[in-house]
């Protein structure tokens, strides 16, 4: 069984050649299995969300390959592959819910009952299936972001990539969010790759966190976040949750003091 | 809120009627008050009365009919000029937003072509149709005109029909890409609903302008039946009637109004589900 | 303002590139087709004569544009000064709004109509009027919206400072304001070109470049007023390249919204 995702020695540099360069991601080698929950995280201009993009070939990499599901990138989004998740939930505000769920079904040309069971199924598993008939004006921003995970996972891809999608959220909803997630992919079995600003966010999620650092975009530490079953309150106040948390804030600390000396 | 403001311009006009200089006047020398006259400027009820009144001494039948008869010919030119128009409009609009070097290349000429004077166009439209034998269809004479309304009611189309198929959020282009999907399928899922609040002014000036090209065509091409030609004969009796211009001329006002009318229509059918407010 | 030599040759090049072809096919249509000169003259003789009848062609666009300068500035000195007006006293809102949105619908020669006869027959009155009217409305309507969408966030902390309604309309509704003014001056430019000929199929004086236009087909010289339709085109995009102009010494910054330059 190939990886879920393989990014083999991948560089990136924008404006490549003019005076403005930026080197956003040099060299980076990463394998995520099937099943795991992998955070990139680290502080801004580290190349995270670039990465997810490099990923989700919404960008092409400089130097080296990514490969989804042993298939070249592009092929695995004109694939449909992957279903993916902004930090704005980026509804369609002249679709209802039921509807903005149905956008991927509909681009890839199931028919209209299929879709409509789909989109329903999806909601129920987001616990929003009273609001198929709503549009996203009358929703607040938590719910918004849950259809935006529902129609996200709608053809039940594999793999999962969300760019801080919690990010505009307050934190009582957003671990409430986090928990949804873990129960929502557990269910179907997602891969997830999660790019986030937050330390406990990525160690409760996570089978694994990559951190990375800036100038240039690179992965300086990978560290693996083996907590068991994932309970809420009780995982959250247990001693090895904090511990894990600290492990990661120093690998992002000890960026931080290299980068200030 | 209308009724009460065209009132007060009534009101107004009598106003100024009885105040302003019988033959215009100055205002530190410049000649900008109008003459008030009552050939110049008829009495308020003077041109409504009118329209009980027969065209000609002797008809039967009062000027209302002959104007609203009038305006029914034109009203249907102009609806045939505004759907050709916002055809091509939209068609227009939609390999501009494709392809940006067509939309750098033909802009400007679009911009440019709305300064052709339409008097120069109408007899050129008329005989190129009066050449047209395309099988056993010939040319109507009115098709010129409807032709001329569209051209005037193309361009508002496209330039707003664009801006609107441009003014889709970044980050949902992005979404769409992430779904490969091809630029067909994010012209119809995205492109063209986020365009809508554009696409209503639009098609509201187009709607407008086709009035004005068809009315224009009428009276440069001589094409009878429609109320442009009944403006320009009741404006040669001016002096003689003065209100009688009067009545055709708020015959065009009402086509005019009521092609808008139609456009709001639409718009309150389509706008129901969104709280957004209208770009102009 | 730096443009690279690249972008500009990339925002020039696509319309010469359009345009020469165009005419090329132009004049290869009228050679090849043996079009008559009363059907469609060629771009060639179109040329000539506009050079024959250069002065004419001058003294009449200078009319007509005259028409649409003083209308574009009066229009443009009303809308704006109406904007303030309007936005500060809601009742004379409710009641001009609806009028303006009526008179806009109304097609432009019923106006002029009017017009025409309420001022003397050599007056040049009624096309400026006309024009007046459309650039004011026009200008109205986006300098309105300029003045009234403010960021809410601006607002709350213009209030947090206890400033004035007046303090809050100079430092940060009209700042805001401004690039809407360009953008409702590059549709009201080519306006109020297109206006201003429009007014003159009507009657009226017979100096400016729609009325030379109407003379010479009536007198079957076609190409001669295909010389005066070059002419009134040159005019319009006089008027709308000094706005395009105007628009991007005014906002160094560049134009901070998806604008389009003709929308």
């Amino acid at each position: 069984m190939s990886a879920a995702v393989e990014v083999r020695d991948v560089s990136k540099v924008f404006n490549a050649g003019r005076p403005n360069a930026v080197q956003a991601l040099v060299d980076m080698d990463l394998t995520i299995e099937p099943g795991e929950f992998v955070s990139l995280i680290g502080p801004s201009g580290c190349g995270k969300s670039t990465a997810l993009r490099l990923i989700a070939n919404l960008l092409e990499p400089t130097s080296g390959q990514v490969l989804m599901n042993g298939k070249p990138a592009r092929k695995a989004r004109l694939d449909q592959d992957y279903g993916m998740a902004f930090q704005q939930a980026g509804l369609f505000d002249w679709r209802t819910v039921a509807k903005n769920v149905e956008l991927p079904l509909e681009l890839k040309g199931w028919d209209k009952a299929k879709r409509r069971t789909r989109a329903l199924e999806m909601l129920d598993l987001v616990k929003l299936g009273d609001f198929a008939d709503h549009f996203p004006w009358q929703l607040s921003g938590g719910m918004q972001q849950r259809v935006a995970i529902g129609r996200a996972l709608a053809a039940h891809p594999p793999l999962l990539l969300m760019d801080e999608p919690f990010g505009a959220l307050d934190e009582m909803t957003r671990e409430h969010m986090q928990a949804e997630l873990l129960r929502i992919c557990g269910e179907t079995s997602t891969t997830v790759v999660f790019v986030t600003h937050s330390i406990p966010e990525a160690v409760y999620l996570s089978t694994r966190v990559i951190v990375m650092s800036p100038r240039p975009g690179r992965i300086t530490d990978v560290i693996d976040v083996d907590l068991g079953p994932r309970r809420g309150l009780e995982t959250r106040e247990a001693v090895a949750f904090f511990k894990k948390i600290t492990e990661v804030r120093e690998a992002l600390r000890g960026i931080e003091t290299s980068d200030i000396a | 809120m209308f009724g009460l403001a065209l009132l007060l311009v009534a009101v107004l006009w009598e106003l100024y009627k009885w105040v302003g200089p019988e033959d215009g006047g100055t205002v530190f020398g410049l000649a900008i008050l109008p003459r008030t006259s009552d050939y110049a400027m008829p009495h308020v009820w003077d041109m409504l009365a009118r329209y009980a009144q027969p065209e000609r001494r002797g008809f039967p039948t009062p000027i209302i009919s002959t104007v609203a008869s009038g305006a029914w010919f034109s009203l249907r030119l102009a609806l045939a000029g505004f759907a050709m128009g916002t055809l091509v409009g939209l068609g227009l609009a939609i390999v501009m937003a494709r392809f940006k070097v067509i939309e750098r290349g033909l802009l400007p000429y679009l911009v440019v072509s709305q300064t052709v004077p339409l008097i120069a166009l109408a007899p050129l439209v008329v005989s190129w149709g009066g050449k047209l034998h395309l099988g056993a269809f010939e040319w109507p004479r009115w098709l010129s005109a409807a032709v001329l309304g569209a051209f005037l009611a193309f361009f508002p189309v496209a330039v707003g029909t664009l801006k609107g198929l441009t003014s889709a959020p970044p980050a949902a282009l992005e979404l769409m890409d992430s779904y490969a999907a091809s630029w067909r399928q994010t012209l119809f899922k995205l492109r063209f609903p986020a365009a809508v609040p554009y696409l209503v002014p639009a098609l509201r000036l187009g709607a407008t302008a086709s009035v004005v090209g068809v009315v224009v065509a009428e009276i440069s091409t001589g094409l009878a039946g429609g109320i442009g030609r009944l403006i320009i004969e009741y404006a040669r009796e001016a002096t003689a009637d003065p209100a009688k211009v009067y009545t055709a001329v708020f015959g065009a006002a009402a086509l005019g109004l009521l092609m808008a009318g139609m456009v709001a229509t639409a718009d309150l059918m389509l706008m129901r589900n969104r709280p957004r407010e209208i770009v102009e | 303002m730096n443009r690279s030599p690249r972008a500009l040759a990339l925002l020039v090049l696509p319309p010469v590139v359009f345009g020469i072809a165009f005419l090329a096919l132009w004049e290869a249509a009228v050679n090849v087709f043996d079009f008559q000169p009363y059907f469609l003259p060629a771009p060639s003789s179109i040329w000539q004569q506009f050079l024959e009848n250069t002065r004419l062609i001058w003294d009449a666009s200078k009319v007509s544009g005259t028409n649409a300068l003083v209308g574009l500035l009066a229009g443009t000195v009303l809308g704006i000064a109406l904007s303030f007006v309007l936005g500060r006293f809601r009742l004379l809102n409710e009641l001009v709004t609806p009028l303006a949105i009526a008179l806009n619908a109304v097609p432009i020669f019923v106006l002029v109509a009017v017009f025409n006869n309420m001022f003397s027959i050599t007056s040049e009155v009624p096309r400026r009027l006309m024009v007046t009217l459309v650039v004011d409305f026009i200008v109205l309507v986006n300098v309105t919206r300029g003045l009234r969408e403010v960021g809410a966030i601006q607002l709350e902390l213009m209030r947090s400072y206890a400033a004035s309604e007046v303090a809050i309309l100079r430092k940060v509704r009209v700042p805001n304001a401004v690039p809407y003014l360009f953008t409702a001056l590059k549709i009201a430019a080519p306006a109020a070109v297109i206006t201003a000929f429009v007014s003159e199929y009507f009657g009226g004086s017979q100096n400016g470049l729609g009325s030379r236009i109407v003379s010479s087909i009536a007198i079957s010289k076609n190409a001669a007023a295909w010389a005066y339709v070059l002419g009134a085109c040159l005019v319009g995009l006089a008027f709308y390249v000094t706005a395009v102009s105007l628009e991007r010494v005014a906002t160094p910054g560049g134009v901070g919204r998806t604008d389009r330059d003709g929308a």
